[in-house]
């Protein structure tokens, strides 16, 4: 029963860590570049409903209000810092980026202090069935990581929007050649991203009611390092690495002798398959012409 | 005797006072403050200052050669800096105690051989993945690498784990200083000389254009490695040094933030720009340290939101493409030369032609380096014909 | 009877099922011009990918100066004497041309100065160094480079950019030089004068040059012997004369 137990735990964990993925898998795909802000996204994601929880006491409202503001957020950093950029060296967005992701984490400092503050958001209890018990929070989080997978599967296979964006990160110049408008487009991806990272940060918080300035970044990375597990660019690779590493990340913290290796062990995943399958699990190869 | 005099005329024909001014610089600085520290005129905050200053540019040197000449980016040097610092540490306080108390300077020597050492077997093993990845992989593998060694630094108990090490034999301030600034000057005599060799044109080539070096026989994998370990040992080096200037340090301290800060001095000072790194380093640290007394509290994040900026704008304003023109009307090198012409017209009355012999530095401008991997590139590494789809040169498809 | 510079042995690759270059038999003499011509994707850069160690041969074996070569890496095939010009040129941008060139001379045997030598700069670095200047200095005045030696590569003119790719390979000192579409985008008097400078080359250095080349007046006038592929093989070979009148390589050309 421990070892159901751990596994939903994993599962939800990894529900969002896949939302995060998402972001960094569809930005990496389109706009060809590795957003290191995106982290911090969910931290601006985690003071908002903060502060708007504070105020109302309502955590689904907050979570909503949350999530237009780091849309916001997202789409003016894109047109700020990353679309002058456009076509410059991948080293030098990727330098701006984590400019951008510094100065997210100063601001935030500047209005909301260091230290760490807690938000509860709710007392919903746990689900025991026998031996068998789990929080109605991680189940939760858990149905509407799935649900918000199948939705934006949907979005992206079935709709106009979603194909246009698949044909710009299969070949950009020949989308726009086709009439698709490459800048709408990446802001389109970009405000998907900062969406489904400020619902992340909602789960976050379900969590682990602790709202921090750096609350955002070790998810950042690590959900990198689930994209990256799952084939960068791939949407269902992030999905399956996101899970995976939740699984992971559980399971090592879930034996005494493991628990504090359990960065150490998922960034020496990462770097395995990196250096075995750069691909990821569902990535495709791409070569370089000579 | 002959061959010295062949040696010195040899070595005046290269010689450019260009190449040679920083370590006047440094050197005179050395002297200077030494002189100052020995009539004690120095007071112990400033003599502080100066250890921070040193190993702050020694360890930017280090990621300098990474980021600047080989054109890989590295987010993980705090990672040998940390290396260095705990091993040389341990090795003071445990294996040689007795003389770390009486013989310090020469515990300090070895400690700093075998932190070095330890450094860059570690070099070798991230320059190994180099081999293999490029671009924002590589940096993600490097930064993973820093997050591995601070979690096992904190969970070996020989190193104090999460608390941190004491060091036992914490160098004389009115000393360490000096010696930092010794190892600063070699640091920088062998990283020019490096540069400025066939190895370091190669290290460039590999920079500029990957496959063409290879097409021109440049053994990519031995140089890509070579950087590495050489750019770790430095580091570690500098985390010897830096451990000789705390009583106790945590190994939390070299976390990613610690390597995005080297990696600021060294965007700021001008990507394969060696004095630039140096001066911005120094700037940077001395800014730190006496902000740090200025902003306390919450307001010292001001400082963090003035270099984000600065980091946003400079990186922009030398890459975006939109302001290519823009560049090479208005850059330092032009401003520089039009004060130089109007200077030389005020006093000589004629017009300063450029000189046309002037060398060209290695890519100084950090905006033409080409680290272009794209998409495509990014994992170009093998090319195993089975698994791959058909490349015909003119882009003919046979599918 | 000439000495062989370059054998190819039903040399091929495969890429999945397709066969992008498959049975091709070169044998180039020493000092000879040889081309290889044929239509978009016939394979022609693969073979020279092939010949320069970018992919290893799927079946087949080629050998220079009868030492067999397959299976090498590229810095290794380029140390043996096979060097390289590219299609799209790949210079060493951010770097001065006559640095190009040195990185090209840093390979010969007659310019050995280990890492310890040049990182503590012991005699033999500036004994090197200056030599290597002076060789570098040498081959750029022969291209009329000369005078844009402390340029920086990506400054110069496209014509001198193609100069300074082929200075750079001849300067690992190969005993054949592969040209990738040497005349890719020059208008007829530039193409004009690189033919001069491709027979020049030729002579003053005593080169054997394999090239690609579409334009059909630089191949008749400078080639001694085509070999024309499509779809991956060798349709024919032979002089130069010949082969342009070949009926099957004008139908490859121009279709029925």
């Amino acid at each position: 029963m421990e070892f159901l137990t751990t596994f939903i735990n994993g599962l939800s964990l990894g529900g969002v860590y896949a939302l995060i993925a998402l972001g960094y898998t569809m930005v990496y795909g389109i706009a060809k570049m590795l957003n290191f802000a995106h982290g911090d996204i969910i931290m601006v994601g985690g003071y908002t409903i903060m502060v708007f929880f504070n105020m109302t006491g309502l955590p689904l409202a907050a979570a909503g209000v949350a999530v237009v503001f780091c849309i916001v957020t997202g789409v003016l950093i894109e047109k700020l810092a990353y679309k002058p950029l456009r076509g410059a060296s991948p080293l030098a967005v990727l330098i701006t980026a984590i400019g951008v992701s510094y100065l997210l984490e100063s601001l935030a400092q500047i209005i909301f202090g260091s230290d760490h503050k807690m938000v509860i958001l709710n007392h919903w209890g746990t689900l025991e069935i026998g031996a068998f018990s789990v929080s109605y929070n991680t189940i939760v989080t858990l149905s509407s990581a799935i649900a918000i997978m199948i939705a934006l599967t949907l979005f992206v296979n079935r709709t106009k929007v979603g194909k246009a964006m698949l044909a710009v990160s299969e070949d950009r110049d020949a989308a726009s050649l086709m009439g698709i408008s490459v800048n709408n487009i990446i802001t389109i991806t970009f405000a998907i991203g900062s969406a489904l990272a400020a619902v992340a940060g909602a789960f976050y918080i379900l969590k682990t009611p602790d709202v921090s300035t750096t609350m955002g970044s070790m998810p950042g990375i690590k959900a990198f390092t689930a994209a990256v597990i799952g084939g960068i660019g791939s949407i269902p690779g992030a999905m399956l690495g996101g899970l995976l590493l939740g699984i992971i990340e559980t399971a090592c913290l879930a034996v005494p002798a493991l628990a504090p290796f359990a960065i150490a062990i998922e960034f020496g995943l990462l770097i395995i398959i990196l250096l075995v399958k750069p691909t990821g699990i569902l990535g495709k190869k791409k070569r370089e012409k000579v | 005797m002959n061959g010295f005099k062949t040696y010195f005329t040899n070595f005046k024909k290269t010689f450019k006072v260009k190449n040679f001014i920083m370590y006047f610089i440094v050197a005179g600085a050395m002297i200077l403050f030494g002189g100052l520290g020995a009539a004690g005129a120095l007071k112990r905050s400033f003599l502080v200052l100066l250890e921070q200053m040193g190993y702050g540019i020694i360890v930017a040197l280090a990621l300098s050669l990474v980021v600047g000449f080989l054109g890989e980016l590295s987010l993980g040097h705090a990672a040998f800096m940390s290396i260095g610092a705990f091993l040389g540490c341990y090795f003071q306080n445990s294996v040689f105690p007795a003389l770390s108390s009486s013989s310090p300077f020469v515990a300090l020597l070895l400690a700093m051989l075998i932190g070095g050492a330890a450094a860059g077997a570690f070099g070798f093993i991230i320059g190994l993945p180099a081999l293999r990845l490029k671009g924002d992989y590589l940096a993600i593998v490097t930064l993973a690498f820093g997050e591995i060694v601070k979690v096992l630094f904190q969970n070996i108990p020989v190193f104090g784990g999460a608390l941190g090490i004491q060091n036992k034999y914490r160098y004389n301030v009115n000393s360490l200083y000096i010696i930092i600034f010794a190892v600063l000057l070699l640091t920088l005599i062998i990283v020019q000389n490096l540069i400025r060799s066939k190895h370091g044109r190669a290290v460039t080539a590999i920079r500029d254009n990957e496959i063409a070096a290879k097409s021109t026989g440049v053994n990519v994998s031995y140089y890509k490695i070579a950087v590495f370990v050489i750019s770790a040992v430095i580091a570690g080096v500098g985390g010897v040094l830096f451990a000789g200037t705390q009583n106790t340090f945590k190994p939390a301290k070299f976390d990613y933030n610690y390597s995005i800060n080297i990696l600021v001095m060294v965007v700021l000072g001008g990507m394969g720009n060696i004095n630039g790194t140096i001066i911005s380093a120094a700037i940077i640290t001395f800014i730190n340290v006496r902000l740090g007394t200025v902003l306390t509290g919450n307001l010292a994040v001001l400082k963090d939101i003035f270099y984000a900026l600065i980091l946003i704008a400079l990186v922009i304003y030398n890459n975006a493409p939109a302001l290519k023109k823009f560049r090479s009307k208005y850059n330092l090198k032009n401003g520089a030369a039009a004060v130089w012409n109007f200077l030389v017209r005020a006093f000589t009355k004629k017009k300063a032609e450029p000189d046309p012999a002037r060398e060209v530095e290695f890519g100084a401008d950090w905006s033409r380096i080409p680290t272009k991997v794209e998409m495509d590139e990014l994992l170009s590494t093998d090319f195993i014909p089975e698994t791959d789809k058909p490349d015909r040169g003119e882009g003919g498809e046979g599918k | 009877m000439n000495e062989i510079v370059l054998k190819t042995e039903n040399l091929g690759i495969s890429f999945g099922g397709l066969k992008a270059a498959q049975n091709v038999n070169l044998t180039v003499y020493k000092n000879e011009l040889y081309g290889l011509i044929g239509p978009n994707g016939a394979g022609k850069t693969t073979v020279f990918n092939l010949l320069t160690g970018v992919y290893k041969p799927t079946n087949g074996t080629f050998s220079l100066m009868g030492e067999n070569l397959v299976g090498l890496k590229q810095a290794e095939i380029n140390k043996k004497g096979i060097a390289r010009t590219f299609q799209n040129i790949r210079l060493f941008n951010n770097m001065s041309v006559i640095k190009n060139v040195m990185v090209g001379l840093a390979n010969r045997k007659e310019y050995k100065c280990n890492l310890a030598q040049s990182l503590f700069r012991t005699p033999k670095y500036y004994e090197t160094e200056i030599a290597m200047r002076a060789k570098a200095k040498e081959l750029l005045d022969v291209f009329g480079l000369l005078e844009e030696r402390n340029q920086l590569a990506s400054n110069l003119p496209y014509g001198k950019q193609r100069k300074l790719e082929i200075a750079r390979a001849l300067a690992t000192d190969p005993k054949l030089l592969l040209l990738d579409e040497p005349a890719a985008g020059m208008n007829p008097q530039e193409t004009e004068e690189l033919m001069e400078t491709i027979k020049f080359v030729r002579d003053k250095f005593d080169m054997t040059i394999l090239l690609i080349e579409h334009d059909m007046k630089l191949v008749g006038g400078i080639c001694d012997e085509l070999t024309v592929l499509n779809f991956g093989t060798v349709l024919c070979q032979g002089k130069t004369d010949e082969v342009l009148c070949n009926p099957e390589v004008v139908k490859a050309y121009l279709g029925e």
